[in-house]
């Protein structure tokens, strides 16, 4: 490897540290050895080089990109910079005036179209040449970038027919930032002090759904512990109760002495599961959340019933089996679930009743209740011995609260009379925590089986 | 198989690309390096993606590629040693003892020491990918479904190439393997085993790749019909489905528009065969609510739930 890039490398892995992609030394040698064998003066090869070599999952890969791009970008102006190799005010928008507008506009739509990107560099410097003059200038590149974007009319949403794919759009205003950004560092004659990378950059594009997804995720891996639990245990024989009837015919091979003890096979349990969903005002930012573990688990469950209660208890099975749009599932149940009476506030002991001679006759030993609420009684009786009426018929009860473990009890909270009944109960206000609960009731086999 | 010879490491990335093409298979540009460099490096590579989207396939077209055999071992929750390693041939050891009792030998030290040699030894996927004698392509598929302990337990054979077995003692490659590790990512893999590995994510095709992809699978498809159904698949990726169709599936979909032989994707086509691109009820009332409403085509009844 030319030796003079080691040291650029590495203050390029220093940066990529800095924002907390974990790169060991091995990895920095895997790169240089990876680098050693390719073509490095290609620029994509030479990424991908590095980005398979230190970037080690989808997330770091996406700091990798943006740390990478940043890095590079002004490793190149730095050297620009000190050897005054700038490419002038003039010669850079030269020709401005000799430019169609039209004409750059419809060569401007037809590269957006198309994702000709190595053409939309040069297009961003035409258009901020011909769209954005000096003077007019904001100094926020930000604005000016949606200056240039109006000017030259991509429009993007709307009913418009000429409307364009956002992310492409998107693409071309990465190329505009990226000229904006070059003519100030020119101008200025210094390189501006890098800027960590933003939270929102970093995370993987944010929605509802993209936690609803990590949501799924977590829930995948529960029903995958559970579904192969049972066939753990029988692999590692424990605890296996010896069958006289099948002992005893093996014996008669042997004189009817009992050599080979045979043993009852243990079916894998089907877990039948009850989850019952606080969706009050008082957790109602957790309750989007909640319902999106529903949701999850609906997906993943047969034999699943939910409900969900304010003040009184509905069932919501049905609801979730008919839709599939998670924003039209939590409207079919503000309207049609029949939850709050009168006040709006929880009512656990009321709730207990109800649900008690709701499920009566189908919970049994093999059922897992799963409450998730914040136990906030709003000074109403707990009816703490229906719930443990509840938890000794249920094979488990794990409650799982969105608030964090040192409010509990704290006002009007009555976690703790409810939590020596569960069999678990567990702080549940991310999805680090769902997953954790997973891990837990996964670790612990002792804890699902009876 | 053995019989060709192993062909030598690839001398660039445009090489490599043309080799897996060759076997069939269309890499994209970090698919193609990073399969070089694990052959020029000799490190494991860690395939992650969602499913369907050729991960596995891309180990199958490396074996093609470099003329290997191509050893796979198919990982599943309570995976143990003794499927991924070895396991005395218990059997055959008994048979052997009592052989030698009936002819009144017994059962002395020499015994011993022969039902512990390797005629007894039942070789599981990395023993014989490792005692080899020629080089191989070891696929350790879907290594999330396994337990950390396993993944533990892989770090000696990745990182050393070599397993110990106590009562013969080390077993070392001769010839060094090429490891695909694929993941679906249900779980996140520990950091040791992704240090050692080269990392790869395949993600669904572009269009145009897609393309190119089905063409080569299913060449008699129409060119204009192929176009037409990858654009249906695209947009169907863009819903929110509980499993979009992967590569694989669009694959099925066009042998069967091939099959059936439709010459145009209206709406009674995709409703007929939507069950093979999409495998979930509410997944196939959705794609009819917002999809095939788009297609011209006879109104059919019935088709949403």
């Amino acid at each position: 490897m030319a030796s003079s890039l080691a040291p650029g490398l590495l203050s390029f892995f220093e940066d990529l540290r800095a924002e907390g992609v974990a790169i060991g030394t091995s990895e920095i040698l895997d790169s240089f050895s990876a680098i050693d064998q390719i073509d490095w003066t290609d620029k994509e090869d030479f990424r991908e080089a590095l980005a398979a070599t230190v970037a080690k999952s989808q997330e770091d890969r996406r700091v990798f990109d943006l740390v990478f791009d940043r890095y590079f970008f002004r490793a190149t102006e730095q050297g620009a910079l000190e050897m005054d190799l700038g490419e002038g005010e003039q010669n850079r928008h030269q020709g401005s005036n000799r430019i169609d507008l039209d004409q750059l506009r419809d060569a401007i739509r037809e590269a957006i179209v198309e994702g000709r990107d190595g053409e939309m560099s040069d297009l961003a410097q035409l258009a901020i040449a011909a769209f954005g003059p000096q003077g007019e200038r904001s100094g926020v590149i930000g604005v000016d970038v949606q200056r240039i974007r109006r000017e030259l009319e991509l429009n993007t949403g709307g009913t418009d027919p000429a409307r364009l794919d956002p992310d492409a759009v998107r693409k071309f205003e990465k190329h505009l930032r990226r000229e904006l950004e070059r003519d100030s560092i020119e101008r200025a004659g210094k390189l501006p002090p890098a800027k960590p990378l933003a939270e929102l950059d970093r995370s993987l594009p944010g929605s509802p759904t993209q936690d609803l997804a990590a949501v799924h995720k977590a829930v995948t891996q529960l029903k995958r512990r559970i579904a192969t639990l049972g066939h753990e245990q029988r692999g590692r024989r424990r605890s296996q109760t010896v069958d006289v009837r099948r002992t005893m015919r093996a014996s008669l091979e042997t004189g009817g002495v009992p050599l080979n003890l045979r043993y009852r096979n243990r079916r894998p349990r089907r877990p039948e599961i009850f989850v019952c969903c606080d969706v009050s005002t008082s957790v109602s930012s957790s309750s989007v959340f909640f319902l999106s573990v529903l949701h999850a688990l609906h997906d993943s469950f047969r034999k699943l019933r939910s409900f969900v209660f304010i003040e009184r208890i509905s069932e919501i099975t049905e609801i979730f089996e008919q839709e599939r749009d998670f924003r039209k599932i939590s409207e079919k149940i503000t309207s049609h679930g029949g939850v709050a009476d009168i006040s709006g506030y929880t009512d656990y002991g009321r709730v207990w009743l109800e649900f008690e001679e709701m499920i009566r006759d189908d919970l049994g030993p093999r059922s897992t209740v799963i409450v998730l609420g914040d136990a906030r009684a709003n000074g109403r009786d707990p009816h703490a011995e229906a719930f443990g009426k509840l938890a000794e018929r249920a094979g488990h009860t794990y409650w799982l609260n969105p608030e964090p473990k040192l409010y509990w009890n704290y006002g009007d909270s009555v976690m703790r009379a409810y939590e020596d009944r569960c069999d678990g109960a567990f702080e549940c206000w991310t999805t680090k925590h769902l997953e954790s609960f997973v891990n837990l009731i996964a670790a612990d086999p002792a804890s699902t089986r009876r | 198989m053995g019989a060709k010879t192993d062909r030598p490491a690839p001398s660039s990335v445009e090489d490599e690309r043309k080799r897996l093409a060759e076997a069939g298979y269309l890499a994209d540009e970090s698919a193609a390096l990073v399969s070089f460099l694990a052959e020029r490096l000799d490190k494991p590579v860690l395939v992650e993606g969602p499913a369907g989207v050729g991960k596995t396939e891309l180990a199958k077209a490396v074996a093609r590629a470099t003329g290997r055999p191509l050893v796979r071992l198919q990982c599943y929750e309570g995976l143990d040693e003794a499927k991924a390693l070895y396991e005395w041939n218990y059997r055959k050891q008994l048979l052997h003892i009592q052989a030698r009792a009936a002819a009144d030998e017994g059962a002395g030290e020499s015994a011993e020491n022969e039902i512990f040699g390797e005629g007894f030894l039942l070789e599981r996927p990395l023993l014989t990918a490792i005692a080899s004698g020629e080089p191989v392509v070891l696929l350790i598929d879907e290594i999330d479904k396994t337990d950390q302990e396993f993944e533990a337990m892989l770090l000696e054979v990745l990182s050393e190439f070599q397993i110990s077995i106590p009562e013969l003692g080390p077993v070392e490659a001769t010839t060094q393997p090429l490891v695909f590790l694929t993941s679906n990512d249900s779980r996140e893999l520990t950091e040791a085993l992704k240090r050692r590995c080269l990392y790869l994510w395949i993600d669904y095709p572009s269009r145009e790749r897609e393309l190119e992809i089905v063409r080569l699978h299913v060449p008699d498809l129409d060119p204009k019909l192929a176009g037409k159904m990858v654009d249906v698949i695209q947009e169907i990726r863009e819903l929110d489905l509980k499993k979009p169709p992967s590569l694989s599936e669009s694959i099925d979909w066009a042998r069967t528009l091939l099959l059936i032989g439709a010459d145009d994707i209206d709406r009674e086509t995709l409703e007929q065969s939507l069950s093979i691109i999409v495998k979930h009820r509410t997944d196939i009332d959705l794609i009819a609510e917002r999809v095939a409403v788009k297609l011209s085509g006879p109104e059919t009844n019935g088709q949403t739930g």
